[in-house]
């Protein structure tokens, strides 16, 4: 279901619902992914991981290992290359302690944190010898929540950490970061407000649970020339990083692109690239292969920060918002760099208000470093605000559509770290989630002895724009190559080559998407931050334009006249005069005698892509006597700008859901008294599986992003910030009570309904 | 991992000779669906995995007028796809319906999920309430011994070196009876018990008292709990809401489970109640047919 807010060009391939181009080869199996990677001479690396959760290490034995049958190589945190020298304020650099969080060196800040890697003939033999390698321990007190990390006497985990408080530097601290964004008076607001609602959320570690495991091949030739595979959202990142570790600079190092098997932000960092390099490097040049498993991936890949949001909000009895204050504490993980600045610009941007403090803390504990996750820090934050509203229309008795209408943000409103946005869909949002078929209709009767209720909760995410580059090639068939450098996720091939089809008013089908390696394209960030569609589409849109200027210069030679008196239409040339017309077609068999090959290229460096604006509608069913619950019915409602691709766009909607929903109720790091994860495998970490979920109904709303010839905003993302309050609100509907913990389980619904 | 042997005798005798050999570097397999994961988490140090699979006994499914003999290594899907056994161990189909999804049980058998001997083992308490006898292999020959005293911890059975389950032996359910199983998981597919009751129950002549009742609870526990206290107050007891509310109850405090990452002592306690009430209506349903 689509609903226009605007009258929009008539589009022939844009909205349309083409094939992916990649289709084919991902239903039967002929894709190759990171691990399906397979080069002569290949042979198999392992990591070893810590079993402590924080411990000195006193030292790494390794002879063992490098004496088992079949090893070829051992290395250790020595052998990466040496981390930069600049310092920040935060002391050492964010990005060159991940130096140590590849490979630790003297000290082991969670448990599966990797110390030591070998590389063996085969698979066995390499996780046979990697565990010969002997690691003496000193074991330290784990830190592992955002309280005990800031309590008097808590140890600190990062000597050398300098924090960034207010501005100050603060030593002997686990708090990386504290900032704040003000404005107006927020006291004078909470004065004049007739009703305050002041609640506090906390939240465990959820992890992004992509089903294929972090993988990396990579060959380090004889000149110095290193060749990398791996599963990734970017290309280009796992090549900087990839040549920061291992000290060569990135133009020495290509990775080739594979398909990646679900990344939602957990792969934007590397994890086995460098390692696998160095082994190569020590294996004379043998490629090596490693691959995670799925207690790896859990324990030591990035997992989205848990911590505590805390939301205070006034409203007067008119129901206007006077003023609001939030406090969010996030898990950085091992080192600092949590998503809390995005959980800070996400909190209160949906809402109007006179006044507003955001204050915001990245804080270290013992546990993986974390990552982005689908609208980083944005869900938390949503939990928290859209909690608060909720009880404001409960305590007041107000509609909770209308309520959130009178404060909706809306272009010009101050966003809480002070830009101000742009147009925006927010309120098309609102009211189509007010005239929805869902909103409209009862809930339903529960099966006997179950309570229903039904929650409405927002989420904002800003959408990325950044480096993009796509390179367009006509052949002599009238068919269209292109090369762009997005990794595809989520069925961006398509909606890249849907926009250079859109300009040359060819098919969908007449685009050939291919993504190479980082030697054959220009530079394009990854594929996160919801910006491909939006800036990689917005490359494809100038490159097409480029080759339809070209071919104007052709047609004008073949038909003698000015490239003035020559217009383009749907893929047509016409002179001016309408008495000569040929198509893309039919002009591409001409090529060699005008000139020769037609190619164009576009490369873009987007502002900001147009922030997302979703309203979720989520109806419940609870087993009063067991706690279990069941999503019985649920609607997602988004500014999409535009969806170039409708079924992708509704399916990037759905899955940001199905996560969402997962997190609301059973998912969670659960850790064991020594602060290890417990549930590290997909069996007790309890993702929702599709028997738990019902369809879920999407409506797309469409507010143009006045930044994009197409209207585009990006997609993938804010669907994941209202789930968890959704799904809260709800339960608070069904049972009168507010669970503020995540996940809201069976064990804590049942609680708080026999209390 | 590394390098093992793959065995597959065709008789119990050879089975138990290669057993014998490696000690407790061998492993019987059935399906797989446990030792596989287990061997790759580093579980066992093995030399050898003994396949039963082609062994006749191990692979009989047969019900007649003494009872139902199930090989050791008979998947779940032949138990719930048979017509016999859906008639009469209806408990029993409860189990083996659950276990894993489709893939899982084409492979997984009742006798591995009884060997494994999980506190959550779904095929165990349904075996348990129907009475079911274990009939083991060994180097000194054959050996019957109860399901109910067949698991001595998690993961620990009395199965010895050298030893193999051949089978299981259900004894043919009275007239006027009915069981039942069910587990609780916060998703509906997928996971392993939080807690879990089996009931078996035999009413009297007039239909309205039970004349005896075999509770066994799963997951609250170190290994599946028999609720003889319970299973004992409900026989000759009136068939009403009172009598079952009280032998819930009882079983409740019958269940001394942990907690841990699947639920907390309080939550599983108060599970073991109300699926042990839901579970004795739902066999007496299934006794009145
Ligand atoms: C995805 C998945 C989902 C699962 N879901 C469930 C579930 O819902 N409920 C549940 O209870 N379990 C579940 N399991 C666990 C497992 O599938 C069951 O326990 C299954 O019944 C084991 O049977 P098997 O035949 O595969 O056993 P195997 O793995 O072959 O053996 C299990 C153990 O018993 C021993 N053994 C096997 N046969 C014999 C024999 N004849 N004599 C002596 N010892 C023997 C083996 O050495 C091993 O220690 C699941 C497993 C997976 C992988």
């Amino acid at each position: 279901m689509v609903e226009l807010f605007e009258n929009k060009a008539n589009y022939k391939v844009i909205g349309t619902r083409p094939v992916r181009h990649d289709g084919v080869d991902k239903v039967t199996g002929r894709a190759v992914y990171g691990a399906d990677v397979k080069v002569p001479g290949l042979i198999w690396g392992e990591v070893l991981r810590s079993t402590e959760v924080h411990a000195k290490i006193k030292s790494i034995d390794t002879s063992a290992a490098e004496k088992f049958p079949g090893v070829i190589a051992v290395m250790t945190h020595d052998d990466l290359a040496t981390p930069g020298r600049d310092t920040t304020r935060n002391g050492l650099n964010d990005v060159d302690r991940e130096f140590f969080n590849i490979m630790a060196k003297d000290k082991v800040m969670y448990k599966g944190h990797v110390i030591a890697a070998v590389a063996a003939i085969d698979r066995n033999t390499a996780q046979e010898a990697v565990r010969k390698i002997k690691v003496e321990y000193e074991k330290l007190q784990p830190v592992t929540n955002v309280d005990d990390a800031v309590a008097k006497n808590a140890p600190i985990l990062l000597d050398d950490l300098i924090g960034d408080h207010l501005g100050e530097d603060v030593k002997n601290t686990n708090i990386a970061t504290h900032f704040r964004h003000e404005f107006g008076n927020v006291e004078e607001g909470f004065e004049s407000a007739d009703l305050i609602v002041d609640k506090e959320v906390t939240l465990q570690m959820v992890h992004q649970g992509y089903i294929e495991p972090h993988n990396a091949t990579a060959i380090w030739n004889e000149d110095n020339k290193v060749t990398v595979w791996s599963s990734t959202q970017g290309s280009f990142g796992v090549r900087d990083q990839t040549a920061k570790f291992i000290g060569l600079p990135p133009s020495s190092v290509r990775v080739n692109y594979s398909e990646i098997g679900g990344g939602f932000g957990g792969k934007t960092k590397v994890y086995l690239s460098p390692i696998a390099a160095i082994l190569s490097k020590k294996s004379n040049g043998r490629p090596v292969k490693i691959v995670m498993d799925r207690p790896s991936v859990f324990q030591a890949t990035g997992p989205a920060p848990g911590g505590k949001v805390r939301v205070k909000m006034g409203v007067t009895n008119e129901g206007k918002i006077t003023a609001a204050h939030a406090t969010i504490r996030y898990e950085a993980g091992a080192y600092p760099g949590s998503a809390v600045n995005a959980g800070a610009i996400c909190i209160f941007a949906c809402y109007e208000m006179p006044a507003s403090r955001i204050d915001g803390y990245d804080i270290v504990v013992n546990k993986p470093k974390s990552a982005a996750y689908r609208a980083p820090g944005s869900p938390q934050a949503a939990f928290a605000i859209e909690t608060v509203i909720d009880e404001i229309c409960d305590q007041k008795g107000w509609d909770k559509i209308q309520f959130r209408l009178d404060n909706a943000a809306k272009k010009g409103t101050r966003r809480g770290d002070g830009v101000l946005l742009e147009k925006i869909g927010f309120e098309e949002s609102l009211q189509a989630a007010q005239k929805s078929e869902h909103w409209n209709s009862d809930i339903g009767k529960s099966k006997e002895g179950k309570l229903r209720g039904r929650g409405l909760a927002c989420g904002y995410w800003m959408n990325g724009g950044g480096l993009s580059t796509c390179d367009l090639m006509l052949t002599d068939d009238g068919t269209v190559m292109m090369n762009e450098g997005s990794a595809d996720i989520g069925g961006t091939r398509a909606s890249i080559a849907m926009q250079a089809a859109e300009v040359l008013g060819l098919s969908a089908e007449d685009i050939k998407p291919t993504i190479p390696d980082t030697d054959s394209i220009g530079y394009t960030g990854m594929t996160g931050g919801s910006r491909t569609t939006f800036a990689t589409g917005y490359a494809a849109y100038l490159a097409a334009q480029s080759m339809v200027d070209q071919l104007k210069s052709r047609v004008a030679i073949l038909w003698e006249l000015n490239e003035d008196d020559i217009d383009f239409n749907e893929g047509f040339f016409t002179s001016n005069d309408q008495e000569l017309k040929i198509s893309i077609k039919e002009l591409s068999g001409k090529l060699e005698s005008t000139g020769g090959p037609v190619s164009s290229t576009a490369s873009v460096n987007m502002a900001a892509g147009g922030n997302g604006y979703a309203v979720h509608i989520c109806d419940l069913e609870i087993d009063p006597e067991t706690g279990k619950t069941d999503v019985v019915r649920y609607t997602a409602i988004q500014d999409v700008g535009k969806a170039i691709h409708p079924s992708y766009a509704e399916g990037q909607i759905q899955g940001g859901v199905v996560q969402g929903i997962g997190w609301a109720l059973n998912e969670e790091y659960y850790l064991h008294p020594d602060g290890s994860m417990a549930n590290h495998s997909f069996l007790d970490y309890r993702m929702p599986t599709c028997l738990d979920m019902p369809m879920i109904e999407t409506i797309m709303v469409e507010v143009p992003n006045p930044n994009h010839p197409y209207g585009v905003r990006g997609v993938g993302e804010v669907t994941l910030a209202p789930p968890i309050a959704a799904a809260s609100n709800a339960v608070k509907d069904a049972t009168n009570k507010r669970i503020l913990e995540q996940p809201i389980k069976p064990s804590r619904i049942l609680k708080a309904i026999r209390d | 991992m590394h390098p093992f042997n793959y065995v597959a005798p065709k008789t119990v005798e050879e089975a138990v000779n290669v057993l014998e050999k490696h000690g407790d570097k061998a492993r019987p397999l059935a399906g797989g669906t446990d030792l596989l994961v287990q061997a790759r988490g580093n579980k066992w140090d093995l030399e050898a995995v003994v396949d039963v699979k082609k062994i006749p006994e191990a692979m009989k499914l047969e019900a007649s007028d003494d009872g139902l003999i199930i090989g050791s290594g008979v998947p779940c899907y032949q138990i719930y796809e048979n017509e016999e056994v859906k008639k009469h161990y209806a408990g029993i189909v409860d189990g083996a319906f659950i276990i894993g999804g489709i893939q899982i049980q084409s492979r997984a058998a009742i006798g591995g999920n009884l060997c494994n001997a999980a506190p959550s083992g779904d095929a165990i308490c349904p075996l348990i309430v129907y009475g079911a006898t274990a009939n083991i292999a060994g180097p000194n020959g054959e050996r019957k011994i109860a399901v109910e005293d067949f698991c001595i911890g998690p993961g620990k059975t009395v199965i010895k070196n050298g030893e193999l389950l051949v089978s299981i032996s259900v004894p043919k359910p009275a007239k006027r009876s009915g069981a039942a199983y069910e587990r609780f998981i916060p998703r509906n597919e997928m996971d392993i018990a939080v807690a879990a009751v089996a009931v078996s129950v035999v009413i009297d002549n007039t239909g309205e008292n039970f004349e005896s009742v075999n509770i066994a609870l799963a997951s609250v526990g170190p290994t599946p709990i028999v609720a003889r206290k319970a299973s004992d107050y409900l026989a000759g007891k009136p068939i009403n809401d009172a009598s079952i509310s009280e032998a819930a109850s009882i079983a409740k405090d019958e269940a001394s489970p942990i907690s841990d990452m699947r639920g907390t002592i309080e939550h599983r306690k108060h599970l073991i109640e109300v699926i042990t009430n839901r579970m004795i209506k739902e066999s007496v349903k299934r006794a009145r047919g």
